[in-house]
């Protein structure tokens, strides 16, 4: 049996994990004040997630920047790729909190959302 | 909007406590409500952090926090909160006259029948933590980049140092990664982290990027822009270890260095101010030492977690639209102090009477860690009043003591309480 330790990323709590792991599957979890710590161990030795945030560029809004997030947690070796490409996508004005910019971005199922609210500035 | 001569509540400060305060003024039955800020649009600070991890407390969902701050700018907005945007207040007096400078409405005298402080915290700067060199461009605080990368679109530099393992210092580690900018090192002069657990884990580790405890910068190289920053050990006393010293090439040092409260209004109306954390006493309405004059957020000390931001604002706009309603109540305080192992705890007051209504949250900051079963005791003069058990203190994580109101007996009859961290089985 293999004994692990992670901090839970599921919250701002971060409990600190012991994870008994037998054939790559989690068998026990310590540590954890929740159910989000067990889910959260399980993935993280099958396959680490991250929630990504970043930001694409936007016209007419107040600001260059839309601010974005994955709406669930992305592979976390894939997240290069998929900053590479958000740093090519572009949006137009108006925007609401929560809109989506881009559905099941590269296949993953996770859809990037907008994190703010931009109105369309001069008309 | 037409602006009003006199309001029930003026919040100075648009984020989370602000918005917070307002809205609960506003719930408890102050007619108007007015919140000033000098930025343009309102959120504070939570705009251009564009991480996750705001609102787990409140909302049991893990938002960025643009999203978390337009949730409660649109609640507010529905209340009839009315909002005085690029406007700087200048003076307020203690009979709470408020003196605001806009751009939209020009200068203006404004009677508030209670005020609540809601401007935040600024960060610590080269000049508080005494860096030598020259001064090159390319030095910045991490929120200056911050507001660079996220909202305005440009970037600081390409190779880079930082200075303090505090959240957001590690935060634009990892957000500068992402940009394509290479973090070189992430150097924090404690012998332990001053953030989050979770964020070494998920903006330092993932992205490999070192972090050196017991390390601070000794100098910076560079005339017209940084060249390069020496860095160097220190011992226990903070003093540098000779012959430690380390070159490291980077064209930008960002400075997280710490927080300290927005209070230079707060001073200038003569608040009483605690010197541990420079924020104004509060009791635990958050009420100031000047009736009326209440305070929410980081103005009072700074917290780790946006969530109890806002629930402080709760408090505060209570506490307000209570005072702008009605009660000038006889109280008698019962100051709160730091025993061992607490660096500071707010409230530092509370009214004797004060767990007649509810449970009072007490929040603390631990000195040092301690990586083991610890109690939270609340004791006064004579007695152990109430305590709780933690797995673990990190002075990067507040500790929270909720008093509970069956002990309203034991603290009525104190005249000094007294917080501390003991060892588990004393």
């Amino acid at each position: 049996m293999e004994k692990k330790n992670f901090t839970c990323l599921g919250c701002p709590v971060g409990c600190s994990l012991t994870v008994f792991i037998e054939e790559k599957e989690v068998i026990k979890v310590e540590g954890n004040q929740c159910n989000i710590g067990v889910e959260f161990a399980k993935e993280e030795v099958k396959e680490p997630k991250r929630k990504v945030t970043t930001s694409v560029r936007i016209k007419n809004a107040e600001y260059p920047l839309l601010p974005v997030y994955t709406d669930k947690p992305f592979p976390k070796d894939r997240i290069f790729e998929l900053i590479k490409l958000l740093r090519s996508v572009e949006v137009e004005a108006p925007v609401k909190v929560d809109d989506i910019i881009i559905e099941n971005v590269l296949n993953t199922q996770v859809n990037i959302r907008a994190s703010r609210t931009f109105v369309r500035k001069n008309g | 909007m037409q602006l009003k001569d006199i309001y029930d509540v003026v919040v100075i400060g648009s984020g989370p406590g602000g918005l917070a305060s307002a809205i609960q003024a506003k719930k408890e039955g102050a007619e108007s409500v007015l919140v000033i800020e000098r930025d343009k649009e309102p959120g504070g600070i939570l705009n251009q952090c564009i991480h996750n991890g705001f609102g787990v407390e409140i909302f049991k969902e893990d938002m960025p926090g643009p999203k978390y701050a337009e949730m409660f700018i649109k609640e507010a907005e529905s209340l009839g909160v009315e909002f005085m945007l690029d406007s700087m207040v200048l003076e307020i007096t203690p009979q709470k006259k408020v003196y605001v400078t806009s751009k939209w409405y020009g200068f203006n005298e404004i009677q508030a029948r209670a005020v609540v402080f809601a401007m935040g915290a600024r960060e610590r700067t080269r000049a508080q933590i005494r860096t030598p060199g020259f001064r090159p461009s390319g030095v910045y605080t991490a929120g200056t980049a911050q507001r660079l990368v996220n909202i305005e679109g440009f970037m600081p530099g390409n190779r880079f140092v930082i200075l303090g393992s505090g959240d957001i210092g590690m935060i634009m580690a990892r957000r500068l990664t992402l940009e394509g900018a290479k973090v070189e090192r992430v150097l924090e002069i404690m012998p332990f982290l001053t953030g989050l657990t979770r964020n070494y884990v998920q903006c330092l580790q993932d992205f490999n990027i070192p972090l050196q405890l017991k390390h601070t910068v000794k100098r910076i190289l560079g005339k017209n822009r940084v060249e390069a920053v020496e860095i160097v050990e220190v011992d226990e006393n903070f003093k540098p270890v000779k012959g430690s010293e380390e070159i490291i090439t980077a064209d930008t040092l960002l400075l997280s260095v710490g927080l300290v409260p927005e209070i230079e209004l707060a001073r200038s109306v003569g608040v009483a101010i605690d010197p541990t954390i420079l924020g104004p006493y509060v009791d635990e309405e958050m009420q100031t030492s000047i009736p009326g004059i209440f305070a929410a957020g980081n103005v009072v000390h700074i917290f780790d977690l946006v969530d109890w931001v806002t629930e402080a604002g709760f408090i505060a706009g209570k506490g307000a639209s209570r005072y702008a309603l009605k009660e000038k109540t006889e109280k008698v305080l019962i100051p709160i102090k730091s025993g061992n192992n607490i660096h500071h705890v707010v409230p530092q007051f509370i009214k004797k009477d004060a767990l007649e209504k509810a449970p009072i949250k007490l929040m603390m900051r631990v000195s040092k860690p301690i990586e083991e079963k610890v109690w939270i005791e609340l004791r006064n003069e004579n007695n152990l009043i109430f305590r709780k058990l933690e797995r673990y203190v990190r002075p990067g994580e507040m500790v929270v003591l909720t008093i509970p109101q069956k002990t309203y007996d034991e603290v009525f009859k104190s005249n000094t309480l007294y917080v501390s961290v003991e060892k588990f089985g004393g």
